[in-house]
């Protein structure tokens, strides 16, 4: 996603002088496409991520869009008051880039993991949030989004393979996307993650379990009215992020059910608690925390046991 | 009737200001802003290059050290791009004139009130004038303690790598941060020797006299060369003698009696 990203940028950047590319020193064999074609266009400033947000202040109130390219945690964390007084309170189009969505970072430990990035931009109602699912949606999202006059935080994968079925790219500011039908229940996804929760569809559709799929990519503005209508015809959800289970679609749904007053049970899964000292493959980690296509159809056989279970 | 365009009467005007309105809406903050404004006024009288505050070309001005916002609000009062009755606001209710400016106020550039994020701004907006291929420059006004901020460095590092000359910081030295002097809280000398080992030319300049900050301004090579900084050595408080070099008056208020005799003292010849 993120190689996708940096080339769609730089193609972008081709047609519109204003395009910035800065990174905190971080992008080895990403962000080449674009350093190497536009050099006058982009800054690597250092290890230093609450200056990059300051300096995109600086820059985008002159009437440049600048990017900020870093870890997630990096790029959302550590300048996170530089970005609610800069860019989100003067309504800047400056966008923040977050690579290594959820556990991307596998085996570079708990520093590397944002889990909780969505949250954390999420809760500023000035900043808007793309977190595409595969590659085509990422350079998708980027064409719908990249001159939208108002800050986004653009939180990308690596995986430059991989497809969620039925998804083809689709993306739209406040729309869900459902990229699969069903009956007994509704998996709602957001990131890398929706692979997974298509794979536990399809092998809940093995054990005559229909399984639907929706994925989110945009927050603020959130798709409420999709999720809403959805969520009506469905007794059970499932929430599907390499996330907190507080602060980020998990959350958001829950929102969403307890504001339309809605009669489905939601059940988050994600990262339930901090997870210090156990690192590993982000295959093994998606295991360890639910979110791996077999622990969510495990999940969902158990769910669906309890609610036909005689009282 | 004040000359807008004379230093030494718009300072007078700043400072009446500043105690006026701090008295009306009953708040602090007076000693910073009386330590800046005489820079102020040097500032909005003959360095700051604005045609109008909506002019993209213009010289662009962060006050990095947002809790002294009044004497800005009472610069561009009395250069008229804010009314009588929006200065006469500050601080009610429903007002856009906090104690921390807000970019939303026509002619305050960047909202400002956290300490450590002016410089990057201002540092940004001076990287996007060269880019632009434009000679305005940017002015950012630091307060001493906010050499504290980690974060000020890095702004410090980028702009003297790049060589941005068309950034100019002065630093508010008046020696006080909130809890008490900036020489036992965290020391900063040499702090214009500090500054110059990161690459800055740095000048040491007495931050009331106007005809020096002045020249000072006017002398800098804003075309090439590395950032400037201005070294200001001022006095917390300064013009109205029981406030100066006094913590207190950080936060507190004045009474009816203080407002009085604060009013006389200014009017004394410095």
């Amino acid at each position: 996603m993120r190689a996708t990203f940096i080339r769609t940028l730089a193609d972008l950047a081709a047609r519109d002088p204003r395009i910035i590319l800065l990174t905190g020193d971080l992008g080895y064999q990403v962000i080449e496409p674009f350093a190497d074609r536009f050099p006058d266009r982009f800054i690597n400033v250092g290890v230093a991520e609450q200056n990059m947000v300051g300096i995109a202040t600086g820059l985008a109130e002159a009437g440049f869009i600048p990017f900020c390219y870093s870890i997630g945690t990096f790029a959302s964390l550590r300048p996170y008051e530089f970005i609610r007084n800069g860019p989100i309170l003067h309504g800047l189009r400056v966008r923040i880039v977050g690579v290594g969505a959820g556990f991307d970072y596998g085996v570079n430990g708990m520093t590397h993991y944002a889990l909780e990035d969505i949250g954390m931009m999420r809760i500023q109602p000035g900043m808007t949030v793309v977190a595409p699912a595969d590659y085509e949606q990422t350079r998708e999202s980027l064409l719908a989004t990249w001159d939208l006059a108002r800050p986004i935080y653009y939180r990308l994968g690596k995986d430059e393979q991989t497809k969620v079925p039925g998804l083809n790219g689709g993306f739209a500011l406040g729309r869900a996307q459902l990229v699969r039908q069903g009956e007994d229940l509704i998996l709602v996804a957001t990131g890398s993650v929706a692979s997974e929760a298509t794979a536990a569809a399809e092998s809940l559709a093995a054990q005559d379990i229909s399984a639907a799929v929706a994925v989110v990519a945009s927050f603020n503005p959130s798709p409420t009215d999709d999720l809403a209508s959805l969520l009506a015809q469905f007794p059970l959800a499932m929430s599907v992020e390499a996330h907190y289970v507080v602060g980020g679609l998990g959350s958001l749904i829950s929102e969403v059910i307890a504001d339309r007053g809605l009669a489905c049970r939601l059940v988050r899964c994600g990262v339930q608690s901090t997870p210090h000292g156990i690192a590993g493959s982000q295959r093994f980690l998606h295991e360890l925390h639910g979110i791996s296509a077999a622990k969510l159809s495990d999940t969902a056989v158990q769910l669906l046991r309890e609610a036909t279970a005689p009282a | 009737m004040i000359d807008a365009t004379e230093p030494r009467q718009v300072a007078q005007a700043i400072r009446r200001i500043v105690l006026q309105q701090s008295k009306r809406a009953h708040v602090g903050h007076i000693g910073s802003a009386l330590s800046i404004t005489d820079i102020v006024a040097t500032l909005y009288t003959s360095a700051l290059n604005i045609s109008g505050p909506d002019d993209p070309d213009r010289d662009r001005f962060v006050l990095s050290k947002g809790h002294a916002a009044l004497a800005l609000y009472a610069a561009l009062h009395l250069r008229g791009w804010l009314t009588e009755s929006q200065l006469n606001s500050y601080c009610a209710d429903g007002t856009a004139l906090a104690v921390h400016p807000e970019h939303t106020l026509s002619g305050v550039d960047f909202s400002t009130g956290s300490l450590g994020q002016g410089l990057s701004a201002g540092t940004g907006a001076a990287y996007a004038a060269r880019l632009h291929g434009s000679r305005r420059r940017v002015f950012v006004l630091l307060s001493d303690a906010e050499c504290d901020e980690g974060s000020m460095w890095e702004a410090v590092m980028f702009a003297a790598h790049h060589r941005l000359s068309n950034l100019i910081a002065i630093v508010d030295l008046n020696g006080q941060q909130a809890l008490g002097k900036t020489a036992d809280v965290l020391d900063l000398s040499p702090l214009a020797e500090r500054w110059r080992s990161f690459g800055w030319d740095a000048r040491e300049v007495d931050g009331h006299d106007m005809r020096q900050l002045a020249r000072t301004f006017e002398a800098l090579d804003t075309v090439s060369g590395p950032p400037h900084v201005l070294i200001a050595n001022t006095v917390f408080g300064k013009g109205v003698s029981y406030m100066e070099r006094q913590l207190k008056w950080h936060y507190w208020p004045m009474s009816d009696q203080e407002f009085q005799r604060a009013l006389a003292d200014i009017e004394m010849p410095q």
